[in-house]
């Protein structure tokens, strides 16, 4: 959605645009990303040739800090000490430039302050983009605005005003930066480098047909780190029905442990199917960050007092 | 009118809602479901008439395709990949029933190991079947196809269905500016179907498509089929040309970009294509005379077209996001076939295979490309094909190889049956 709200946003900024998102079989709560390019010269007919992953980004908007600590993500792949890394956390510039050892500009969009209801938390999508289209420097706020009327219209007008204030909110929040994207030169051809081409080898089926022979690998994929929202069961509201959450949840995250339910939270990815499907509404949600810092906050507590936390 | 951003497959939709569609049998695949989706939004809405129905198979909806299109009526589906697999009995069966109808395919690689990004192994599977193919690079011709699709099987001379051809991802879910043809205009490029002989009507009963005994009967009908298709090559020509002088946008049945001086010249087609035109404005400004051309009209196969591009080139490098298993690429092999013994062809023809399952093809790999090509044209030796796969990408298999190897270590019965090449006498 951040990409299609800026991609608009550009579109009506007079750019040639071409936006992109990417994931893949994993739906709610899995990581994804999006692209998006933007040329002058729209009214020449310019056009895009590029498409795919961007090799060298100008900015790098991070929507969700804890994928920046997922190498898999490749949050951060072909950026350069020109690139602008824009990152959505609670932490400081400061911790994130010294953690991820950053030569270039790295900035801050300060995350939603602590919000205990779901429905209270900020559209992260309009925000990136709004944060972002600031940076660039070539949008106008009412280019934004008029982009999130576009693609958000048919979620209805209550949502869009949200939006629109979300993202104009955004926008301010980084005019200081506004316009410190540079658009990257290309590598002329000729300063290439070669792709170290490889000849595969023929290697035994054992190994080259795409099997996994290992018995419950998939417990190794903790898809627990996706999640930016925790499911959290009261017990005292749960009727036991024993299989609604259990029977829908994606992940396999949630067993029936003697009469009821338990939540497996190395495995959960945060989708919130079974807060929306647990029909006494006993299954609520809690921001992950949080409930991260309260369960640092027992330890400490019981390394204090000398109890082993899970005695409490 | 204005261009508007959509992606591929709200592109795709546009040109069955332009073309003013009676019938949309669907089912649901990634990632082509939005083009369904979009169409049935608008039919519920009003903004679209004719029929939509969902279908409990892709194997059905081809057959129900192929069977309304039999009636005499303009019929539009869509699918992809595995679906398109299923569908494939009925594929051969409605081609050679010769009702006209489009069927756009999204292309995304064949499991297994099942993905779901774009190779042309889906598409290139029904390519003998006598269904058309018309293949896209970008969102603007995915609309322009269908309608461009619609004439060339409805054509009297042709009379076969035709499929529009757009790679998942990096034209399905990628949005770039389309300008939408004026559907007044539209309406005078495409005529309403004129059905001619084939129609349906419960008063006068008649038998479509029966069986035959005997290779007589059977070499007719397919050998009939096929000249139907090689009709087309001269057909979509014309259609072309009236679309570009309607529309003002040239859709031949091949793309030759920069190829009058080339000595290099790129053979590639789908979106990864616009990848090499890019490459050529670079290797352009680095001094090289290389050019780029790209069939967008695969069956019937162009192949005098094809010729007459490269008159003159010294090396073409083929570039084929397929793998014909046991072979090698697909249009490697079907190039070499058509400028075989031909007075003034290219001496050099390299294959490289890349982008199977969406894999990335980067600049420094068009670059290198051109030079294997351009030494190969050179020292008259050309080299074996080659993957497009590099050392990073082989170290990252062996490290997950490793991963699930230490696992099976542990927890097969059978303990470690194979190890990483290299890794035999390591603990
Ligand atoms: S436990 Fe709930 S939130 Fe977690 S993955 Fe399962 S359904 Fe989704
Ligand atoms: S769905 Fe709700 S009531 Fe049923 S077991 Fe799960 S938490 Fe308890």
């Amino acid at each position: 959605m951040a990409s299609r709200v800026l991609g608009t946003a550009l579109f009506r900024s007079g750019f040639t645009v071409q936006d992109a998102p990417k994931y893949g079989a994993e739906r709610r709560g899995a990581p994804i990303f999006s692209t998006v390019r933007a040329a002058r010269g729209a009214s020449e007919g310019e056009t895009i040739n590029e498409r795919g992953i961007i090799h060298r980004p100008d900015l790098v908007v991070v929507a969700d800090d804890t994928l920046l600590a997922i190498p898999a993500a490749g949050t951060l792949q072909g950026i350069d000490p020109d690139t602008v890394v824009l990152v959505n956390s609670r932490e400081s510039a400061d911790t994130w430039r010294h953690r991820l050892n950053l030569q270039g500009e790295l900035l801050i969009l300060p995350a939603g302050s602590e919000v205990e209801d779901r429905a209270d938390l900020p559209h992260i999508g309009a925000t990136c983009a709004g944060a972002a289209a600031c940076l660039l420097g070539v949008i106008e706020p009412e280019a934004l605005t008029t982009a999130i009327d576009e693609e958000l219209g048919p979620l209805g007008e209550e949502a869009v005003a949200e939006n629109r204030e979300n993202a104009s909110a955004a926008f301010e929040a980084m005019i200081a930066h506004r316009g410190i994207v540079t658009e990257g030169a290309a590598v002329p051809a000729k300063d290439y480098e070669p792709p170290a081409w490889v000849e595969l080898p023929v290697d035994d089926a054992s190994i080259a047909a795409p099997d996994i022979r290992a018995a419950a690998n998939s417990v190794q994929v903790r898809t627990g780190l996706w999640r930016t929202l925790r499911p959290v069961i009261d017990y005292d509201l749960c009727g036991k029905c024993w299989w609604v959450c259990s029977t829908f949840c994606p992940d396999s995250a949630i067993a029936v442990e003697g009469d009821k339910p338990v939540i497996d939270y190395d495995h959960c990815k945060g989708c919130m199917v079974c807060v929306g499907i647990c029909p006494p509404h006993a299954i609520g949600s809690i921001p992950e960050y949080l409930a991260q810092q309260r369960e640092q906050q027992t330890i400490e507590e019981g390394e204090a007092d000398g109890t082993d936390p899970a005695d409490r | 009118m204005a261009p508007t951003l959509l992606t591929g497959n709200v592109a795709a939709a546009w040109g069955a809602r332009l073309a003013r569609v009676d019938y949309v049998p669907a089912f649901p695949i990634t990632p082509q479901t939005e083009i369904i989706e979009t169409l049935g939004a608008w039919v519920d809405s009003g903004d679209m008439p004719g029929r939509m129905v969902t279908l409990e198979s892709e194997h059905s909806m081809l057959t129900a395709a192929g069977a309304a299109a039999a009636t005499g009526v303009r019929v539009f589906s869509a699918t992809s990949s595995q679906g398109l697999l299923h569908a494939m009995e009925m594929i051969y069966t409605v081609a050679g029933w010769r009702a006209p109808f489009v069927l756009v395919n999204v292309s995304r690689g064949l499991a297994s190991p099942i993905t779901l990004e774009a190779d042309h192994n889906d598409v290139l599977a029904a390519r003998d079947s006598g269904f058309l193919q018309i293949h896209c690079a970008d969102c603007q011709e995915v609309v322009d196809g269908v309608l461009l699709a619609y004439r060339l099987a409805e054509d009297p001379a042709v009379r076969l269905p035709v499929m529009v051809n757009l790679d998942g991802f990096y034209l399905s879910f990628t949005r770039e500016p389309v300008n939408l043809p004026d559907p007044a205009e539209v309406a005078q490029f495409l005529q309403p179907f004129d059905p001619g002989a084939i129609r349906f009507a419960a008063s006068a009963p008649e038998s479509q498509a029966v069986a035959v005994l005997g290779g007589s009967p059977y070499s007719y009908f397919r050998y009939e089929t096929h000249l139907a298709a090689q009709n087309a090559v001269s057909v979509y020509g014309d259609i072309a040309g009236e679309f570009r002088e309607r529309f003002g946008r040239e859709r031949g049945a091949v793309e030759a970009y920069q190829t009058e001086d080339a000595e290099v010249v790129f053979f590639m087609m789908g979106s990864f294509a616009t990848k090499a035109r890019e490459a050529v404005d670079r290797l352009r400004e680095a001094g090289q005379r290389v050019g780029l051309l790209r069939p967008r009209l695969l069956r019937p196969y162009p192949a005098d077209i094809i010729a007459g591009a490269l008159e003159g080139v010294s090396g073409v490098a083929v570039i084929d996001q397929n793998l014909s298993v046991g072979q090698g690429g697909v249009l490697h092999t079907e190039l070499s076939a058509a400028l075989y013994g031909r007075e003034g062809a290219p001496a050099v023809l390299t294959s490289f295979i890349g982008g199977l399952g969406g894999r990335e093809i980067s600049p420094e790999e068009f670059y290198q490309m051109a030079a294997v090509t351009r030494q190969a044209v050179e020292t008259g030796v050309t080299p074996p094909p080659r993957l497009l796969y590099t050392e990073t990408e082989l170290r990252e298999i062996r490290k997950l190889q490793s991963v699930a190897l230490v696992e099976r270590d542990e927890t097969s019965p059978r303990g470690g049956a194979g190890k990483p090449p290299g890794e035999e006498d390591k603990q």
